[in-house]
């Protein structure tokens, strides 16, 4: 079976004042239907910018210079723009992170999401509006026939962000890209959204890229993740191969940065400094500066070391845990 | 809703009441209008008859009162000047005034708006950036200025317009407006230009900031997201949620260009209000004073009603106050 989502050597630069920067550096995936792909990293390490890159949705500085971006078989960028946009929301969607932002505050749900419907599949509005109450019941809203006629800011943030998802889902797409959907909400909330996502993606086979800086978030949701660290993913593998026995330092340090797992009153251990800039990365390795494992070998390009499909990009990469 | 209507009902007949004194307090501290009135050779018996006719040899809590005596009855009291009541000579020129509001504040709406819209879409383009300068010199060149500039151009050197005053008058569904005659169109065409620049100057960088804002929002990403082309995002979406500020400086502009349009009027002729408020300031006229003063914020107060029930209309989360 050919994977819902194939990306290659994805590369998106931005041009600033100090230069060009690339923010997304050839970076490659692929997720299967029904499968659940976990894009982890800080602030800043490009996984949002790879998100919108997908979709062919990068505004001027920026632009998608190299790479392909398979949706079932068909490239998006070979696509015509037209065409690209007849893809969105259609074949691949994506759910963002602020619940509150995300929605028209001025119109109601139910038109929204029909003229979310009407763009892809010319029908009458009523059609419309019967396919957006049935989608808002698959996301388990009570009484979707009421919230059709409601406006955004009648509904709590985890109404809002189901609503989102009940609109990415509409056209039954292959891929859904979501952009920190339950970073907003609180925790109960988001336990419910992760559990709705996950059985969404067994029942409706749909792909999904859930793009987070949380790693217990995907360590109980994802069925593969990949690591990013300034806009290169570091690492990737199942989320039990990476979770249960990270090679990366990078993601052995953030693991190591989860609260929860260190007895009570001691310090966390944490990353020592902070994220480089993009415009100023150290050659080689961009990570050797924070790493503790870091040789004279980092200053060169690091290889991608395997570990069956296993893989991390690093000169030294940890052998056992 | 009902609540709204008679909370502002009340609102506006206080503010009408404090309005209707501090004009009459002000209009009383410029002079005493016999002496513009009066022959200055005239004698002491002659002028001590003027002011007693006028009431003005009453102190002015009392003049106050009987004027406000008469406006119950329903007389605003008569011009010194004209000596005609000032509610008909108001409601004379009020007309004229109107049409070219009216005409004015449409070309700066048609033309300013989707102007901004497309220089706030396109922020780049060569187009975005000559419309933003024309706007720049929609705001900075003095009104007068460019209004003697379009009777240069139009009247004096190509000579297809007429240089001012007021065509003739027709009648459209029962009402007589000089907007019923090509000839009348003539007229008010270059002042009604001259009055919409400013208008449309503001219009278009409204309308840009609020859409370059819009477009950067999460649910203009959402719905390019959802593969809506951009032209329906721009109308179905965007547009309604920048309109609300559009709609306040809207009203704000009519109401101040119906009561303040003097200089237009004045550099075109045109036989408005403008030019009324002016002329009676000029010869204290103090009844024409008042009652237009007292006209103005009546306007006002009508503008803004209208204005904050349209925007219950646009975005749902504004509840009218009143309606708990």
């Amino acid at each position: 079976m050919s994977a819902a989502l194939d990306i290659q050597g994805l590369t998106t630069r931005f041009d600033t004042r100090g230069g060009t920067v690339t923010a997304v550096d050839d970076v490659s995936f692929s997720v299967d239907r029904g499968r659940i792909m976990g894009l982890v990293g800080e602030s800043g390490s490009g996984k949002s910018v790879t998100g919108f890159s997908i979709l062919g949705l990068i505004d001027e500085p920026g632009r998608v210079t190299d790479g392909r971006v398979i949706v079932e078989e068909t490239d998006l960028r070979s696509l015509s723009p037209d065409h690209l946009r007849s893809m969105r929301g259609r074949k691949v969607s994506m759910v963002f992170q602020d619940p509150m932002m995300t929605l028209n505050p001025v119109l109601r749900i139910g038109d929204q999401m029909a003229m979310a419907v009407r763009v892809h599949e010319p029908m009458s509005k009523a059609k419309a509006l019967e396919r957006a109450r049935d989608a808002l019941g698959t996301v388990g809203i009570p009484s979707p026939e009421e919230r059709l006629a409601a406006y955004p800011h009648q509904l709590s943030g985890g109404m809002r962000q189901r609503v989102a998802i009940a609109t990415a889902l509409l056209h039954r797409p292959a891929v859904i890209i979501a952009d920190e959907p339950t970073t907003a909400l609180d925790v109960s909330i988001q336990g419910q959204i992760l559990a709705e996502v996950r059985r969404l993606a067994d029942e409706t086979h749909t792909a999904i890229v859930w793009i987070t800086h949380d790693l217990a978030v995907v360590s109980s949701l994802a069925d593969d993740i990949c690591v990013m660290y300034a806009g290169k993913i570091v690492e990737r593998g199942t989320a039990e191969e990476v979770i249960g026995q990270p090679r990366h330092p990078y993601t052995r340090g953030l693991l190591d940065s989860v609260p929860g797992q260190h007895a009570p009153g001691t310090h966390l251990p944490q990353i020592p400094g902070s994220t480089p800039q993009l415009s100023h990365l150290p050659s080689g390795c961009p990570f050797r500066n924070r790493c503790p494992r870091a040789t004279q070998l980092c200053a060169s390009a690091p290889p991608l070391a395997r570990f069956g499909d296993h893989t991390a990009l690093c000169h030294h990469p940890l052998e056992t845990t | 809703m009902l609540g709204f209507v008679i909370s502002r009902l009340l609102q506006a007949i206080v503010v009408v009441f404090a309005m209707s004194i501090i004009v009459f307090v002000g209009v009383y501290a410029i002079g005493n209008p016999i002496d513009v009135m009066i022959d200055p050779g005239a004698t002491a018996e002659i002028r001590e008859n003027l002011i007693r006719q006028y009431g003005l040899d009453q102190p002015l809590w009392r003049q106050y009162v009987t004027f406000l005596a008469n406006v119950a009855q329903g007389d605003l009291g008569r011009s010194m000047v004209y000596n005609t009541s000032v509610t008909g000579l108001v409601f004379s020129r009020l007309p004229a005034t109107l049409e070219l509001v009216l005409v004015a504040i449409t070309i700066a709406t048609v033309i300013g708006i989707p102007a901004g819209i497309y220089a706030g879409y396109r922020p780049n383009s060569v187009a975005a950036k000559a419309i933003m300068a024309l706007s720049i010199l929609g705001f900075s060149v003095p009104t007068f200025w460019i209004g003697m500039l379009l009777i240069m151009a139009f009247a004096v050197e190509l000579g297809w317009l007429p240089s001012g005053g007021r065509g003739d008058e027709g009648t459209i569904l029962g009402i007589s407006t000089s907007l019923a005659t090509a000839n009348g169109w003539s007229h008010v065409i270059l002042p009604a230009i001259n009055l919409s620049l400013f208008k449309m100057g503001l219009m278009i960088r409204l309308a840009r900031a609020g859409m370059v804002e819009a477009m950067q929002t999460d649910y203009v990403k959402f719905a390019r997201a959802q593969g809506l082309p951009d032209r329906q995002i721009v109308f179905s979406h965007v547009l309604r949620n920048i309109s609300i500020p559009i709609v306040t400086v809207f009203g704000l502009e009519l109401g101040s260009t119906l009561a303040f349009a003097v200089v237009t009027e004045s550099v075109f002729n045109w036989p408005g209000v403008g030019k009324l408020i002016i002329d009676s300031i000029l010869q204290l006229d103090r009844p024409v004073m008042v009652t237009y003063l007292i006209l103005v914020v009546i306007l006002f107060v009508i503008i803004n009603f209208t204005v904050d029930i349209v925007y219950a209309r646009l975005d749902p989360r504004v509840r009218l106050g009143g309606s708990k």
